[in-house]
C-alpha cells in the first residue's frame, strides 16, 4: 500500500472531505506541507472562519489571496523543500461571491443593484450552500490560473460532509428555480401569466412579510436571473473539474463510531458519483501496542519495578482505559477497511502532543507519507 | 446573574466535534433531575438524542425521553408550515399558500428563511403561553446549535431580517425574536471547547463574536474531555525510567501512563490559556474512557454540569 505521496503523484487537486472535528484542517495542511517538501508548488485553501490553518502555518492573518509560508519555517523544521513552495489562503465566501457577481453581471447597473441589495448584502453568506459553492469556485479559479502543481482544499465544516458536492447543483437549482422566474416580472404581465392564484398568493405574502421585504426579494431574484447563463456554465465546469482523473478525494475521519460511519457513507457516495476517490485518513488512532492483553503478573512486575503498589494499580487502571479505546479504534477501522476493500486506509496515531506548527505537521507526515503498512507500524512502535 | 439552568433558553454551541450534543443532553438531564421540565431542541436533524436513548426518531414532535426531559428535532419546512398556520387565521389563505408551488420554491430559495423559522419555533417552544394548541410549558429549553461558523450566522438571522424588513409583521416578529435572544436574563449561551490549542483559540474568538456582534450572553464555557491527573511529576519520572526495561506489555502499560500524563499536562496548559482568554466562567468535564458515549455516560456527565 502506498502513502499520500504516491497517491497524489501527478494529481493537480486534492480535496479533503469529512465531518467537523476530525482534524481535516490539520490533515490538509500536513498534506500540502508534505508535498511542498517533495519539491512541489502547493497551495492549501481553507474556508474556516476561525483561522485554524493560519495558526498552524505561522501565518498571522490569511485573506482571500494566497500567502506564502515562510521557507525559513521549513528550514527550522529541518526540511529541505528542494525548490517546493507552500502557499495558503483562507476563503472568504462573501468576497468570492462578490467577485463572481462582478464577473457574471451583464452590465454595471445590474452588478451594483445586486451588490447593494440588502438581501444580498446581509444574506449572501447564508445562501443555501454558498460557502461550499464558493470553495469550489475558488478552487476552479486557481486551477484555471495554473500557477500551482497541486491545490489542496480543506472543505468547509458542516454536519454533512456531502454539502459541498451538492453545492454547485443546489446553487443552480436556486438560480434556475421557479422563484426566480416568478420574480422576473413581479407585477403586471407576470401576474397574468401565472394567473389569479399567484397574484392572490402574493397579496397574502405581502400581508405576512410587509411590502418592502417582497420588493427587496423581487429585486434580488431579478438581478440574479440575469446571471443565470454565466453561473450555469461555471457550475458545470466546476463539476467537471471534480470528476477529472487529476483530482483526488481523500476522506478524513476519526476512529470513533460516528465519524467512521460517516466516512463509510461518504466513500459510497463518492463512488456512486463516479468521483476519483483516493483513500481514507483516520486521525488520532490509539497505538496498536495499547491493545495488548495482560495477566496478573503485569501488576506485580510494575509494582516491583516502580516500588509502589498504588502507582502500579493506577498504571493498570490507565492501561485498561487506553485498551478500551484502542480496541474500539481497531474494531471501527476493521469495519472501515472492509468497506473500502483494496483502497488506502492511512492511520495517523493519536500523538501525545498537540499539532499546531510546521514541525508538528511534518511529524504527522511520517505517517501520511510512509510508504507501506509495515513502515507505519514500525514508526508507531518507536513512538 | 441567575444560574445557567435557571434561564428559559440555553444555546449550546462550539466548533464541530467538541461534543455539543453530549453537553446539551447532559445539561438537559441535569435540569430534569432538579425537577425542571426541560426540552432539548436539535436543529440539523441529526437525531442525536433519540439515538442516545435508543428510541425511534423524534422528528418535529415533542417526545418525552426521560422523566422531565423532552426532545424535538426542528425541521424548517415543518416549522414554516406551523408558523403559517398560526399566522393566517383564514383557512382559505393558508390553503392558497400551501398549495402554491411558487410559494414553496420561494420559501426554499429565500436566504436565511429556514434559519429564521427555526429560531421562531425555538422561541415558541420557550413561551410560557404556547401558541400551538395544548402546547406543553417548559421551564428550560436547550438548543443543540449548529457548529461555530454556521452557528453565528444562525443566531444573527433575526436581526438581519429585522433590518431588511423596515416595516410589517416580519419586522415585528424578527424583532421579538432578536429581543428574546439578547435578553441576558432569559437567554444564555454555553460554548463547548476541547483542551487543544486551536479549539481554545476558536472558542475565544467565538465568545468575542457572540458577545460583541450578536449581543447574546455567554454564560459558560465547558472545557470538555479533560484527562484525569493520575500521576504526579515524580511518578512520571519513575515511569519514564521503568519504561526503558521490561517486556512489550510492560513497556506499553508504562507508555500509556506517560502518554496520559503528557496529554494531561498539555491539556492543563490549554485550560489555563482558555481561562485567560475568555470572560465567561469555565467549567470542566472529564474525558469519558468508554468506546461510545451512551445514556449512562451522559447521565454521569450531567452530575458535573452547573
Amino acid at each position: 500500500m502506498a502513502g499520500v505521496g504516491d497517491l497524489l503523484d501527478g494529481k493537480r487537486v486534492c480535496i479533503c472531505a469529512g465531518s467537523g472535528g476530525v482534524g481535516k484542517t490539520t490533515s490538509s495542511a500536513a498534506i500540502a506541507a508534505g508535498m511542498a517538501a517533495r519539491g512541489k508548488k502547493v497551495a492549501v485553501l481553507t474556508i474556516d472562519p476561525a483561522k485554524r490553518l493560519a495558526d498552524s502555518l505561522g501565518l498571522p492573518e490569511l485573506g482571500n489571496d494566497e500567502r506564502r509560508v515562510d521557507p525559513k519555517l521549513f528550514a527550522d523544521a529541518g526540511v529541505d523543500t528542494q525548490g517546493g513552495e507552500l502557499w495558503a489562503m483562507m476563503l472568504d465566501a462573501k468576497a468570492t461571491f462578490d467577485e463572481l457577481v462582478r464577473r457574471h453581471a451583464p452590465d454595471e447597473e445590474t452588478r451594483d443593484r445586486i451588490l447593494s441589495n440588502r438581501i444580498y448584502e446581509q444574506l449572501s453568506a447564508a445562501l443555501a450552500g454558498s460557502q461550499e459553492y464558493m470553495a469550489m469556485e475558488k478552487l476552479f479559479e486557481l486551477h484555471a490560473e495554473d500557477r500551482y502543481d497541486l491545490l489542496v482544499l480543506d472543505t468547509p465544516p458542516s454536519r454533512n460532509a456531502l454539502d459541498f458536492l451538492e453545492a454547485p447543483r443546489r446553487l443552480m437549482q436556486f438560480i434556475e428555480g421557479r422563484a426566480l422566474q416568478v420574480f422576473m416580472r413581479p407585477t403586471g404581465l407576470g401576474m397574468k401569466v401565472f394567473g389569479r392564484g399567484t397574484s392572490m398568493m402574493f397579496s397574502v405574502l405581502r400581508r405576512l412579510t410587509g411590502v418592502e421585504v417582497l420588493e427587496d426579494l423581487s429585486e434580488f431574484f431579478q438581478a440574479f436571473s440575469s446571471m443565470v447563463g454565466g453561473f450555469r456554465e461555471r457550475a458545470k465546469r466546476v463539476s467537471e473539474l471534480l470528476a477529472r482523473p487529476e483530482t483526488c478525494f481523500l476522506v478524513v475521519c476519526a476512529p470513533q463510531g460516528e465519524p467512521i460511519t460517516e466516512a463509510v457513507y461518504f466513500h459510497r457516495k463518492l463512488v456512486e458519483a463516479e468521483l476519483p476517490f483516493g483513500g481514507v485518513i483516520v486521525n488520532k488512532v490509539h497505538y496498536e501496542s495499547e491493545l495488548a492483553a495482560y495477566d496478573e503478573r503485569l501488576e506485580r512486575e510494575l509494582a516491583e519495578a516502580l516500588g509502589d503498589d498504588d502507582l502500579a494499580r493506577r498504571v493498570i487502571e490507565n492501561f485498561d482505559d487506553y485498551r478500551a479505546l484502542a480496541g474500539r479504534d481497531q474494531r471501527n477501522i476493521k469495519r472501515l477497511t472492509a468497506e473500502m476493500r483494496a483502497r488506502l486506509v492511512i492511520q495517523v496515531p493519536y500523538l501525545d502532543t498537540d499539532v499546531h506548527d510546521l514541525a508538528g505537521l511534518m511529524r504527522i507526515n511520517e505517517y501520511l507519507f510512509a510508504a507501506g503498512a509495515r513502515e507505519r507500524t514500525a514508526i508507531a512502535a518507536e513512538a | 446573574m441567575p444560574e445557567l439552568i435557571d434561564k428559559r433558553l440555553v444555546i449550546v454551541t462550539g466548533k464541530g466535534g467538541v461534543g455539543k450534543s453530549t453537553v446539551a443532553l447532559a445539561m438537559g438531564l441535569a435540569a430534569a433531575a432538579q425537577g425542571r421540565r426541560t426540552i432539548v431542541c436539535e436543529v440539523s436533524s441529526q437525531e442525536h438524542t433519540s439515538q442516545v436513548f435508543n428510541r425511534a426518531e423524534v422528528g418535529f414532535h415533542e417526545v418525552e425521553m426521560a422523566e422531565n426531559l423532552w426532545a424535538i428535532s426542528i425541521d424548517p419546512d415543518q416549522a414554516m408550515r406551523e408558523y403559517l398556520l398560526l399566522q393566517l387565521k383564514v383557512r382559505a389563505m393558508r390553503d392558497l399558500l400551501f398549495r402554491s408551488r411558487i410559494f414553496t420554491y420561494l420559501a426554499a430559495a429565500t436566504p436565511g428563511l429556514r434559519e429564521l423559522v427555526t429560531i421562531g419555533k425555538i422561541w415558541e417552544v420557550a413561551l410560557p403561553d404556547r401558541k400551538v394548541k395544548k402546547g406543553r410549558k417548559y421551564d428550560l429549553v436547550i438548543v443543540d446549535a449548529p457548529a461555530t461558523g454556521h452557528g453565528v450566522a444562525f443566531l444573527q438571522t433575526p436581526r438581519t431580517f429585522a433590518n431588511v424588513a423596515r416595516v410589517g409583521p416580519i419586522k415585528a416578529q424578527a424583532e421579538a425574536l432578536e429581543t428574546f435572544l439578547v435578553n441576558h436574563r432569559k437567554t444564555g449561551v454555553a460554548i463547548v471547547a476541547l483542551p487543544e490549542e486551536m479549539p481554545v483559540n476558536e472558542t475565544a474568538s467565538l465568545e468575542h463574536t457572540l458577545t460583541e456582534d450578536v449581543g447574546v450572553a455567554v454564560d459558560r464555557v465547558y472545557m470538555n474531555a479533560l484527562y484525569p491527573e493520575r500521576f504526579s511529576r515524580p511518578e512520571t519520572e519513575r515511569l519514564e525510567a521503568a519504561s526503558q526495561n521490561g517486556n512489550g506489555t510492560f513497556r506499553a502499560a508504562c507508555r500509556a501512563a506517560l502518554s496520559e500524563s503528557r496529554r494531561g499536562a498539555s491539556q492543563r496548559e490549554q485550560l489555563a490559556r482558555l481561562a485567560e482568554l475568555v470572560s465567561a466562567p469555565v467549567r470542566t468535564l472529564p474525558f469519558v474512557f468508554e468506546p461510545e458515549i451512551g445514556v449512562e455516560e451522559i447521565r454521569e456527565l450531567s452530575g458535573e454540569i452547573d
